[in-house]
């Protein structure tokens, strides 16, 4: 069977299956719409995570902007790893003992003020937009290149199931089908990978074969073998990076507090029925996270050999364009990949200097690798799903923070306090549709800007939620007024930082300028450490916060007495 | 008043803040310490095929993270349980 019948088969029926699971997990009230009911098992709440947090971007991008990175990519392997042992030691366990909903909750809760809530409504709204826009691109993506329809199709598709499920199911409609997108996902990342560490290396596990010798015959190890070949052609050697170590320290602590802040991972933690649920679900969740984690940068070193040989040839003299394998010419007509016969002798060559007459866009190396080591057709179909699969998961879950912020947080506890269930159930499904509808406009027209806001997205989260919500549990004398001055200076100072070298002045925006060498992607975390020492400073200059809110911090540090997540 | 006593509510805490303490040391002592700040040291290393800190970036340190994580949640069963305020 060709690849398209069987991508529309393949992702036809996960489709299929998502819809029945949506049905059947129906939400009947805003406690099973914003919580499923307090009721999900730790493991299946670790596996709804784990999708949640693995975006289009994790699972289309990642491995290949390692791939062309080398070391420097471990910023994202660690960062968005390392932050769930912050979220599982520091913060998990204390914000499902507080049980309430949301994010801006526990602020407003717990610094006794309406201003500090409605900074974080505006905060927790604007990080899933940013974040939102990008997955139905990605939808968008996948969907044009394997079902050959428009990119406005695709993402309207994408839209109408994402809606269907979101609005119907709530948070327990989309905790059960991330449980099954989550298993399409890696099932669809492994599988490749398998394929292409058997063949490269002999080993199974793609973490083995990542450094293992070549199955080539020649003994070689693959990463020495990298190495000889980045240097060769004009790039750096693949596992040292470019980066300087001030930099990649600052952009992996950013990464790693602000996955630890970001309010749609923070809110899975309140489904689970219990205080040790949570701490478990968050191993649970990391575990099926380091699955794919530790998969990509084998992958990536994998891709990285796989694509240089076939385009420049086993001998490294470039290959004739006219027998060129069919991936790079289907990749040519999105536009990802060209070719550009500089010395006109019609062979192909790929290199990091003068030489060079490839321009391979990083984003096609997930997709295009099966393609690149001639796997069957299947395995290609595979992938569309998975990557389809992840970009559905991951929208799903930003689009009930988003109505929820808007239906709980804004309506219920801002505007309309006398609301009731049914018709705060009704404003939610209502805020999710819009949502939807938002963010499919995004993904048809996408600002130039998506890849450049999620560095925003990590920095804002970092700068602002992160230090408010660890002194809010950890410091129980921290005031109102000290935390809302440091949320606002931390993110005035990383969003002008950020603005002003992506926006205003893109041109400065090179290591002489920054300030101590650090990029506007790892600024977040000196915006942390700026919202710690206003707030510090503050609250020594004013009462420490009131006796019943002490208790109440005193309250959440054991879990004896953890109820269900309580509607007020 | 979930404590038999003040004195336990004290100490219950402070064992909990201690169990953080170890475990965010190892946190970071593998990533940022092993994976970053120490790389280029590390990387004279050799291990299998790889070279020591890099293999740390990119592996080494999520295993750890894992570990890491089941370790917290045995440990505070048991100090949750020891004093009394666990959820059974």
């Amino acid at each position: 069977m060709d690849i398209q019948t069987l991508t529309f088969i393949i992702v036809g029926g996960s489709f299929a299956l998502y819809i029945a699971i949506a049905i059947w997990s129906r939400a009947g009230s805003t406690q099973e719409f914003y919580v499923a009911g307090g009721g999900v098992h730790p493991v299946a709440n670790g596996m709804a995570t784990a999708a949640d947090w693995m975006s289009a971007a994790s699972f289309i991008s990642m491995a290949g902007l390692i791939s062309f990175m080398g070391y420097d990519g471990a910023v994202y392997l660690l960062g968005w790893t390392g932050g769930y042992v912050l979220l599982a030691l520091c913060l998990a366990p204390y914000l499902r003992k507080f049980g309430k909903f949301t994010v801006p909750d526990f602020i407003g809760d717990r610094y006794y003020s309406q201003t500090a809530r409605t900074v974080a409504v505006i905060c927790a709204i604007f990080v899933c937009f940013t974040y939102v826009a990008g997955q139905m691109r990605g939808v968008g993506v996948v969907f044009s290149r394997f079902l050959e329809v428009d990119i406005t199709t695709g993402v309207i598709i994408g839209m109408a199931i994402v809606f269907f499920y979101t609005v119907l199911g709530g948070m327990k409609g989309i905790t059960y089908t991330q449980v099954a997108q989550y298993c399409v996902l890696i099932f669809a990342y492994l599988v490749p990978a398998i394929f292409i560490s058997i063949l490269m290396t002999g080993h199974l596990f793609p973490q083995l074969g990542f450094g293992a010798t070549m199955a080539d015959g020649s003994g070689m190890y693959l990463l020495d073998k990298l190495d000889g070949l980045s240097t060769e052609l004009g790039f750096n050697e693949y596992t040292s990076g470019t980066k300087s170590m001030i930099d990649v320290f600052c952009i992996t602590a950013a990464l790693m507090v602000g996955t630890a802040g970001l309010p749609h991972v923070i809110v899975r933690f309140f489904t689970v029925p219990r205080v040790r649920d949570a701490r478990r679900s968050a191993g649970w969740a990391l575990l099926f996270i380091a699955i794919l984690y530790t998969t990509a940068p084998a992958l990536a070193s994998f891709a990285r050999v796989n694509m240089i040989e076939t385009i420049n040839g086993a001998d490294q003299q470039g290959t004739e364009y006219a027998g060129a394998p069919s991936w790079i010419k289907n990749w040519e007509k999105t536009g990802l990949i060209s070719w550009d016969d500089k010395n006109g002798d019609g062979k192909m060559f790929y290199s990091g200097d003068a030489r060079n007459e490839m321009k391979v866009d990083r984003d096609i190396m997930v997709l295009a690798n099966p393609e690149i080591a001639n796997l069957p057709n299947w395995v290609i179909a595979l992938v569309a799903a998975g990557g389809i699969a992840a970009a559905l998961s991951t929208s799903a879950g930003l689009l009930l923070v988003i109505s929820t912020s808007v239906s709980h947080d804004l309506l219920k506890r801002n505007l309309m306090p006398n609301i009731t269930d049914r018709k705060e159930l009704f404003f939610a499904r209502l805020a999710a549709a819009v949502a939807i509808l938002i963010a499919g406009y995004f993904g048809v027209n996408p600002p130039g800007f998506v890849a450049q806001v999620v560095a925003f997205a990590f920095g804002l989260a970092a700068s602002s939620f992160f230090p408010a919500i660890i002194m809010g549990i950890f410091f129980k004398q921290m005031n109102n007024k000290g935390a809302i001055a440091g949320m606002v200076s931390g993110i005035v100072f990383t969003a002008a930082y950020i603005i002003y070298f992506k926006f205003v002045n893109p041109a400065a925006n090179v290591p002489a300028n920054w300030w101590f060498g650090i990029s506007p992607e790892g600024i977040g975390t000196l915006g942390m450490i700026i919202n710690f020492a206003v707030a510090f400073a503050v609250y020594k200059m004013t009462n420490e916060a009131p006796e019943e809110i002490q208790e109440l911090v005193e309250g959440i540090r054991y879990p004896k007495g953890a109820g269900e997540a309580q509607a007020h | 008043m979930a404590f038999k006593s003040e004195e336990d509510k004290v100490a219950y805490w402070r064992d909990n803040l201690r169990l953080l303490l170890k475990l965010l040391i190892i946190w970071f002592v593998v990533s940022f310490g092993c994976g970053v700040l120490l790389v280029d040291v590390l990387n004279n290393i050799q291990f299998f095929g790889f070279k020591l800190g890099f293999w740390f970036a990119q592996q080494g340190a999520i295993y750890v993270f894992v570990i890491l994580i089941f370790v917290y949640v045995h440990k505070m069963n048991q100090i949750d349980k020891h004093y009394g305020v666990d959820e059974e």
